[in-house]
């Protein structure tokens, strides 16, 4: 099995290294104590203790900062109780220790030199540790909101000070070796430039602050307590002992000048802590006006949290919002003020001779000014009016009210801006969103129309074994005005309608579903092609709008005789095929449209027309969207167009037909959008 | 797009069309004869010459006034028609309905009564 090391298994691991790598310094420690005191050379160099050391030092360096990496805490105060922490447990083994000592230091066991060598292991080992445990601490906030150049710095230090941990070997002594003064000192001076990166005090509140300050200060004393421990000879009490290692001082120092400067630093803080705590607030109300919306707030909601972040942003006491909205009383949104209040704060600003009129820097009517009133004999001194802009038009003023006079500063009118501006765009979306709804709403609506008017066209249209006839339709919206029926009149007496109404849209679509009642109704009774028209005219007199008509031609096609009775109601000729002239022609017969006149005159329009059919004769039905649709250069398709393309493809069945004429309208046509409905039936005679 | 201007003559009102009347510019077409009609005018003359095009709705405007000619004998006359306009009014059956002239002066002859 392959075992893959996670990062708990580093941390676990360099925790027991270091520990071993400490009790065998202890123990190589105590057989250099008892070689010397038998006098016995064991050949183990003192370098072998300080390699041991410094490996040490280093295991501890992995394991806090791995440690550190696992917490990912960003709150400082957790960061600096855990140094605090540390720091208690060393001191209370420090000072368990140092009491120990003191009591046994006159009994034998006092002079005992193994004992006092592991103590004093102890209390290095653990001091060293604190030390490690606060610098990687301190690193974190050093390197908070970090720059690439401090990170740079910061590894040049970094490496610095590792790179000391084997300055031991040379077992210089600071006091007394130049080249080891000159090296502290460089590392001095980077420590203090590092320690002047202290960006995460802004980001602590004030109790947080507070809090940083007392545990800093703990840990300082720590600092110095840890610092006389080890460097203080315990025998003069003055007197420094020899420093032999430059990375525990560099360390001290360093930890030293970090926790001033914090203390300092946060010290000078505490009292704009409120300053940059409101900025924060302000942030955060902003966001809340800009994320109002996807969090499924109405429109109310937003005014309120635009009023409550206002006031609190401008230390207002009190204010309200009217909320302007088409033909409705302005709805009114209030905090810390009353209804009858308002009357007669209204009042008194509108009396108020001291108010100063701020022109809103983008806009241009007088209607956008802020106004500030000041009045006087009232609870509220100053008063700041803002309108709310929302689509291009003022929705609503927003009051708000301060019982000092002057209590409202431009910092503050632009902040109100903001807020304003942000909570309109708000508005403005939100009901943007519910508008584009309700079109998918219409939208839909509008599918179920087109779903039932594609019902109301045949699926299948009558016919027998003497003609073949076939329907076409599309509609330019989704809902159209043109119509095609047929209806079985006898066994071989077949009604062929196709008609077209005035408009477009939903509204044409209305009338067509008319027009099909009519045809179904009438043509059951069997009516001659006059008949048929001027009673469907009385009939559509009685329900079309004054200004809507329907054109239409009407067919009764008899294949026992052979024979064509046709009228037509002012729609566009019909194209005819002759198979014995080779020839198509349109139809030049007479006709008034439905619903044009309305009263008895209209049977005097109406012409009806005979004639026989031969086979392979060729009757096309179409409505004005065909005959008139026009290309980009305003050309009409029109009637020449129409007849050639039947002439050139009369052998075609009624299908193929179809398929040409509107294949070659499209092309005619180019990208144009449809802009009228295209109907087209074609009947080929057997 | 449709522009309508109206000047008053000595015995007629005579109202320039020009543009297109769709769908929605045959509103104000309604709108201007409408308030013709209710004006104590007994002579109107419609000029279409610059008139491009005509949709079945602006058909449907002319088509509504047929009976109010009719009852307050009013002489109506369109005068100036594209081919493509006059067309489209001949294949509904307007022409059958209302009087079309073809230049001013046959229709000035008209209400003259020459």
């Amino acid at each position: 099995m392959k075992l893959k090391p996670t990062p708990k298994f580093y941390l676990r691991a360099s925790l027991v290294i270091g520990v071993l790598l400490w009790l065998v310094k202890t123990l190589l420690e105590g057989l250099v104590i008892f070689a010397e005191s038998s006098d016995v050379d064991l050949g183990i160099s003192r370098n072998t203790t300080v390699i041991l050391e410094a490996f040490f030092f280093i295991s501890f360096i992995i394991y806090y900062r791995l440690r550190i990496q696992k917490a990912e805490s960003s709150n400082f105060v957790d960061l600096i109780w855990r140094v605090f922490a540390i720091g208690l447990v060393t001191t209370i083994t420090a000072l368990v220790i140092d009491l120990f000592n003191g009591q046994i230091a006159d009994s034998k066991l006092g002079e005992d030199p193994y004992l006092g060598k592991l103590l004093l292991s102890i209390d290095e080992a653990l001091i060293s540790l604190f030390l490690i445990s606060t610098f990687t601490v301190w690193k974190k906030l050093i390197l908070y909101q970090k720059s690439k150049r401090l990170v740079i710095w910061w590894n040049i230090y970094e490496v610095t000070i590792m790179a000391s941990i084997f300055f031991n070997l040379t077992g210089l002594v600071l006091q007394e070796h130049l080249v080891f003064e000159l090296l502290y000192g460089a590392i001095t001076i980077m420590a203090l430039l590092l320690s002047a990166n202290l960006k995460w005090v802004a980001y602590l509140n004030f109790k947080q602050k507070w809090k940083s300050i007392l545990l800093i200060l703990l840990i300082t004393i720590y600092l110095f307590y840890f610092f006389m421990t080890v460097y203080v000879s315990p025998a003069t009490e003055t007197t420094f002992i020899d420093i032999k290692s430059l990375f525990v001082i560099s360390l001290f120092t360093f930890l030293m000048f970090y926790s001033l400067f914090s203390l300092l630093v946060i010290l000078f803080n505490l009292p704009t802590s409120s300053v940059f705590e409101k900025k924060m607030e302000e942030a955060i109300n902003f966001q809340r006006l800009s994320q109002s919306i996807q969090q499924g707030e109405n429109e109310t909601q937003i005014f309120d949290i635009l009023l409550s972040s206002s006031m609190s942003a401008v230390y207002a006491d009190a204010g309200w919002i009217e909320i302007i909205r088409d033909g409705q009383e302005p709805e009114i949104r209030t905090r810390n003020v009353s209804r009858v209040n308002i009357s007669t704060l209204r009042a008194q600003i509108a009396q108020s001779k001291q108010r100063s009129i701020l022109k809103s820097p983008l806009e241009r009517s007088s209607e956008t000014d802020r106004v500030l009133v000041t009045i006087r004999k009232s609870n509220f001194r100053s008063v700041l009016i803002i309108p709310m802009e929302i689509q291009g038009t003022i929705s609503g003023y927003m009051y708000l009210l301060n019982e000092l006079s002057d209590g409202f500063n431009k910092e503050m009118i632009n902040i109100i801006n903001t807020f304003v501006s942000q909570a309109s765009i708000s508005v403005e979306n939100f009901r943007l969103l519910g508008e584009a709804l309700e079109n998918e709403r219409y939208k839909e609506e509008l599918n179920i129309a087109k779903s039932v008017q594609r019902a109301l066209l045949p699926e299948k249209l009558e016919h027998d074994e003497h003609f073949e006839i076939h329907g076409f339709t599309q509609a330019a919206a989704e809902v159209g005005g043109d119509y095609y029926d047929t209806f079985k009149l006898s066994d071989h007496k077949f009604a062929v309608v196709i008609g077209d109404v005035s408009g477009k849209g939903t509204s044409a679509a209305f009338h067509m579903s008319q027009m099909k009642g009519i045809f179904q109704s009438l043509a059951q009774l069997n009516l001659s092609a006059k008949d048929f028209l001027v009673n469907a005219n009385n009939a559509l007199s009685q329900c079309l709008e004054k200004t809507s008509f329907i054109t239409l031609s009407y067919f009764i096609i008899d294949t026992e005789k052979r024979t064509l009775e046709f009228s037509r109601a002012g729609h566009c000729p019909t194209l005819y095929y002759c198979k014995e002239e080779s020839e198509a022609r349109f139809f030049q017969n007479k006709g008034l449209g439905l619903g044009i006149l309305r009263n008895e005159k209209y049977q005097n329009f109406v012409e009806v027309n005979h004639m026989t059919f031969e086979k392979d004769d060729i009757l096309v039905l179409y409505t004005d969207g065909i005959s008139e649709a026009a290309n980009d250069e305003q050309e009409e398709f029109g009637y020449e167009r129409l007849r050639n393309l039947l002439q050139q493809n009369y052998h075609y069945d009624p299908v193929m037909i179809q398929k040409i004429i509107i294949g070659k309208l499209y092309e005619f046509c180019g990208n144009k959008d449809l802009n009228d409905d295209y109907t087209m039936v074609v009947i080929k005679f057997k | 797009m449709i522009e309508i201007s109206k000047t008053t003559e000595n015995n007629y009102l005579l109202i320039s069309v020009e543009g297109e009347a769709d769908a929605s510019s045959s509103l104000e077409l309604d709108r201007q004869i409408r308030e013709s009609f209710e004006g104590d005018v007994k002579n109107i003359l419609v000029d279409c010459t610059n008139l491009n095009y005509i949709s079945s709705a602006g058909l449907g405007v002319f088509m509504s006034y047929i009976e109010e000619v009719n009852e307050k004998a009013i002489i109506f006359i369109i005068f100036g028609l594209s081919d493509k306009v006059s067309k489209v009014f001949g294949i509904l059956g307007l022409d059958q309905l209302l009087t079309i002239k073809q230049t001013k002066e046959d229709a000035l002859a008209e209400i003259n009564g020459l």
